[in-house]
């Protein structure tokens, strides 16, 4: 089933201070949207907001998925109506195994009665465990603790694998990786393209679209975004750096807080 | 003549008490000895927490007589889910005063392992008890309640391992109080000889008729040469029982003494949990969960104090507070001059969930000997917002959330108890208490 998620006028502030300066964006499932940009342009902040980071707040503009606003939904409710964020600095919960984690997470997005079994759940962890090329003792080690980089960011695919979101944000999922562990990450990623998955990749390195082919690209400075395009665009950045669509655009430094 | 006492129980009704047990004569001096000091000792000091008001001293009853259980199936349902029935040949359940069930394996029994009553044990294996009996760990006259609690002991276990032999299978321990006029004096001695192993796990419960009452728990730990103790116990009494519970181990050259403590009791309670590690090489490590909810008050003092060169203690602590539940963990760990190559390393952390809670994690390091090493970690917050972003971000419920990271936080010490029921009571305990 298609899906669509449309991000319209989103302003959102961090403390008073306005960091996301009206974006608009829209994605359909199936396809994959890279939003690029400099550090401190408000990339992250987008894809928090989106899941409803507690320190965020949104002042104006709506996110719809699938014609409902999920602004106006607790954390936990955007997850059951099918959105996921892969996070670029992931929680350490103590106590809590990562399997035991996965499958609470799965059963919230089910009905009471329609749990997975813990066969089939076994089953699923070990498959995808293997595909991302992690140590079964991940499964039964406390969620994300004592992790290394690496290691949380596979953690992050394996959940966005077993959970099966219908929109992925991924954000950062590439920093910090060395180029074996950006292998396994794209893969997981390749492995979850579909008709049913769409997917808003946040990076601002251009060696991830390496592994992973775009259909858009955007590309976010001063908390918007001012530019689109295909696959070609990643390319151009890579080949010539961010000045040439400052210097179209007028802007001299494209942090937030600063105006064209 | 009889002296008059400030108790309810005066001298008359401790001779009486003790006669009809037919105790031997030093028990019974023991006791009036304790209760002339009990008279003037004054009560211990917790760091912080003022209890003058508290009553600890003033109930109806000394001992009451509870039926028996003649078999497992007779026993209340939940306190049957504490014991896998099919595996524990080693039990003893005392049903407030009264020794209610006991039974030990012949093969422990022919080795030489002793496992009864405080008070039997104290009239067939005299030279034993009056041995270890509130002379090495913990003595008569610390305090109005150490004093009282011997003069009036009127419960309790007593665990004999005689050397080389290790006890595989945990010895268990249920301590009922389902009787709203009993007090309980418990006493627990557990010896373990030189070389020998054991594990021993108690439960206190409560029945909730249970109001006005008083509750003095005294465990004693004697680990001898190269022997090992591991303490495992869940304390959970009513909310309207005062309770003073003081837990001390001994430990000797090469031996190891592990307390898993869940303290959830409901009501006010003063908790002392000291390991004296006297000889070199010795080991100390004491784990504790705290619950506390309602208008708790209750102060936990955790000492690990080092004369044996080479030893380690460990201390771990994790307290939740709910409501308005007050709550001090004060941590010691002291290196005594001589104590060479001693490590002392303590945490605490305390998770508050309520804005009228209150929690104070007090580390303190003592030391007088150079050639150590010590650490320590204190923290009292609330629960992560992160984290509760971090869960919720992949469906799961706020309330769910908070659950796992309360039960995440107390995991480390649930899952060092050694009985599968035990640990399961203990996690029951938690999920009631902090819902």
């Amino acid at each position: 089933m298609a899906s669509t998620l449309i991000i319209k006028d989103l302003h959102v502030e961090i403390e008073g201070k306005e960091i996301l300066k009206g974006v608009n964006l829209e994605l359909d499932s199936g396809k994959i949207h890279v939003i690029m940009g400099p550090n401190g342009t408000g990339k992250s902040t987008l894809a928090a907001a989106i899941m409803g980071h507690p320190k965020y707040e949104v002042t104006q503009g709506e996110v719809l998925l699938n014609g409902e606003n999920v602004l106006e939904m607790e954390v936990d409710e955007r997850a059951q109506a099918g959105l996921f964020l892969a996070m670029q600095y992931p929680s350490e919960i103590t106590g809590v195994t990562n399997a035991d984690f996965l499958r609470s997470a799965i059963n919230s997005r089910r009905e009471e009665g329609q749990e997975i079994s813990l066969m089939k759940f076994i089953k699923e962890l070990d498959k995808n465990m293997d595909f991302l090329e992690m140590d079964q003792d991940m499964a039964q080690r406390y969620l994300n603790e004592g992790f290394s980089g690496g290691e949380k960011k596979r953690n992050e695919i394996l959940q966005l694998m077993m959970i099966k979101p219908e929109f992925g944000i991924l954000d950062e999922i590439d920093s910090g990786l060395d180029i074996d562990a950006l292998k396994v990450v794209s893969k997981g990623i390749n492995k979850m393209r579909g008709e049913d998955f769409g997917c808003l990749i946040i990076t601002h390195y251009q060696r991830l679209l390496n592994y992973i082919e775009p259909d858009f690209v955007h590309v976010m400075m001063q908390g918007r975004v001012v530019k689109s395009g295909g696959p070609e665009l990643a390319h151009r950045l890579e080949a010539e750096g961010y000045d040439w669509i400052k210097q179209e655009l007028g802007i001299e430094d494209e942090t937030v807080g600063q105006e064209a | 003549m009889t002296t008059q006492t400030n108790f309810q129980v005066d001298q008359q009704a401790v001779e009486a008490f003790s006669k009809s047990n037919n105790e031997p004569g030093w028990l019974s001096s023991l006791r009036l000895d304790a209760l002339a000091k009990a008279e003037d000792l004054p009560l211990p000091k917790p760091d912080k927490t003022k209890i003058a008001k508290w009553n600890f001293t003033q109930f109806t009853n000394h001992a009451v007589d509870s039926e028996v259980y003649s078999s497992l199936e007779e026993l209340p349902e939940r306190i049957k889910t504490l014991i896998d029935a099919d595996t524990q040949k080693n039990l003893y359940i005392q049903r407030n005063n009264t020794p209610a069930y006991l039974t030990i394996s012949e093969e422990l029994k022919s080795q030489g392992v002793i496992f009864t009553d405080i008070l039997t044990a104290a009239k067939e294996h005299p030279e034993l008890v009056e041995k270890y009996f509130m002379t090495d760990a913990v003595k008569v006259d610390e305090h109005k309640l150490t004093a009282l609690h011997a003069a009036l002991v009127n419960g309790g276990a007593f665990l004999y391992v005689p050397k080389n032999v290790e006890v595989a299978d945990p010895i268990q321990a249920v301590y009922i109080h389902d009787h709203p006029g009993a007090t309980l004096f418990n006493h627990v001695l557990v010896v373990a000889d030189d070389n020998s192993s054991v594990t021993y796990v108690e439960s206190y419960l409560a029945t909730d008729d249970i109001k006005e009452s008083v509750v003095n728990i005294v465990s004693e730990v004697v680990a001898k040469q190269n022997a090992r103790v591991v303490y495992g116990a869940v304390d959970n009494l009513a909310a309207g029982t005062t309770t003073y519970v003081n837990r001390r181990g001994i430990a000797g050259r090469d031996s190891r003494i592990d307390w898993a403590l869940g303290m959830m009791n409901d009501g006010d309670t003063i908790s002392e949990t000291i390991t004296k590690l006297i000889g070199d090489n010795s080991y100390g490590d004491t784990k504790m969960v705290v619950v506390g909810r309602g208008s708790q008050k209750q102060n936990f003092t955790t000492n690990i104090t080092h004369w044996g060169k080479n030893s380690e203690g460990y201390i771990l602590k994790h307290g939740v507070m709910k409501d308005a539940a007050s709550s001090i963990f004060n941590g010691i760990g002291k290196i005594e001059h001589g104590a060479t190559k001693a490590n002392a390393e303590q945490e605490s952390r305390v998770l508050m969930l309520s804005e009228k809670a209150r929690g104070d994690a007090n580390p303190i390091l003592l030391i007088d000997e150079d050639d150590v090493t010590a650490g320590h970690a204190a923290s009292v917050g609330r629960v992560d917002p992160m984290q509760l972003f971090y869960l919720m971000s992949r469906g799961i419920s706020k309330h769910e959330a908070e659950r796992l990271v309360i039960h995440g936080f107390l995991a480390p010490v649930v899952t060092k108890l050694p009985i599968e029921g035990v640990k399961r009571q203990l996690s029951e305990v938690i999920e009631r208490k902090v819902q």
